[in-house]
């Protein structure tokens, strides 16, 4: 029986235990990933986040999810900002219904938050975002979400926030397109004040358009950040 | 050899052509009008983040 004989060999079984101290080791960070994120009840989790205030500009596919995941957690209070109406194509990815097609995007996502978690309180306003009017709007919020589609825009709210609203965190999306390439998803922290999520290369257009499943991830990528920063903040 | 270039020089050097771009130096962010006059110098902390379209 030549292919049982191997397993006999000294070098073999040498092996099999090097892989059992391997599994060992797995076991130990395993445990300390569980200590480092801490352990909570529910009912402790939501408590405390809402005594929070979070910012999220723009109510497309990253703010529509983001602020749907924030809500379900039990943020305190979300403050929404956008100024445009829901259209059939933005179903494909935003968190909206097919009889809400026309209305204003932030009072079709303060109704749907509602429906959720009536007792989240959303404070929404309907306007362009501009330098000018973002440190007003996002005043008093313990983190903001960068929410837009644009280019521009993202790089006129990251000024604007880091330059102006110094100290506040902002969790900024950028490179969702597509799908596929799951592990190119990813969190990236620049500073405590500055947090990426996405793949950072993947830019949409009309042969790349964004798909339901990457903004989705990279909204609740977004989402998980800002938990996580409100669960270190004390209050 | 020069101990400091500025940002556009840099950007230049690199071939960094991509323009959606966030530049921080030593934790603070250069607005792009500042590009020309802010100078980067030798051991400084420069980190650099593109923005992509979508959302």
């Amino acid at each position: 029986m030549p292919l049982a004989f191997p397993l006999l060999r000294p070098e073999l079984m040498e092996n099999g235990s090097v892989f059992s101290i391997h599994l060992i080791k797995f076991r130990i960070v395993s445990i300390f990933i569980i200590i480092k994120t801490g352990t909570m009840k529910f009912s402790e989790i939501r408590s405390h986040l809402s005594k929070f205030r979070v910012g999220i500009a723009g109510a497309g596919g990253l703010g529509s999810n983001c602020a749907v995941a924030l809500a379900r957690s039990g943020v305190g209070t979300l403050v929404l900002s956008d100024f445009d109406i829901i259209e059939e194509p933005n179903l494909n990815r935003q968190y909206y219904f097919l009889d809400q097609v026309g209305m204003m995007k932030t009072d079709a996502l303060k109704e749907n938050i509602a429906r959720i978690n009536p007792d989240v309180i959303v404070i929404a306003h309907q306007l362009h975002l501009e330098s000018q009017n973002i440190p007003e709007i996002f005043k008093g919020c313990d983190v903001i979400v960068e929410a837009f589609d644009k280019s521009e825009m993202k790089e006129m709210l990251i000024e604007t926030v880091q330059l102006k609203m110094k100290g506040i965190p902002l969790v900024i999306g950028s490179g969702m397109a597509g799908w596929g390439n799951s592990e190119s998803v990813r969190c990236r922290k620049i500073d405590n004040t500055l947090i990426v999520c996405g793949d950072e290369s993947s830019e949409v257009s009309e042969n790349l358009p964004p798909l339901a499943p990457r903004v989705g991830m990279v909204a609740n990528m977004q989402a998980n950040v800002v938990i996580e920063i409100l669960m270190n903040l004390k209050r | 050899m020069k101990d400091s270039i500025s940002i556009s020089e840099m950007l230049e050097l690199k071939k960094f052509s991509f323009k959606m771009r966030i530049i921080k130096i030593n934790g603070v962010l250069i607005s792009k009008e500042k590009y020309d006059s802010t100078l980067i110098h030798s051991g400084d902390n420069v980190q650099m983040l593109y923005l992509m379209s979508g959302g």
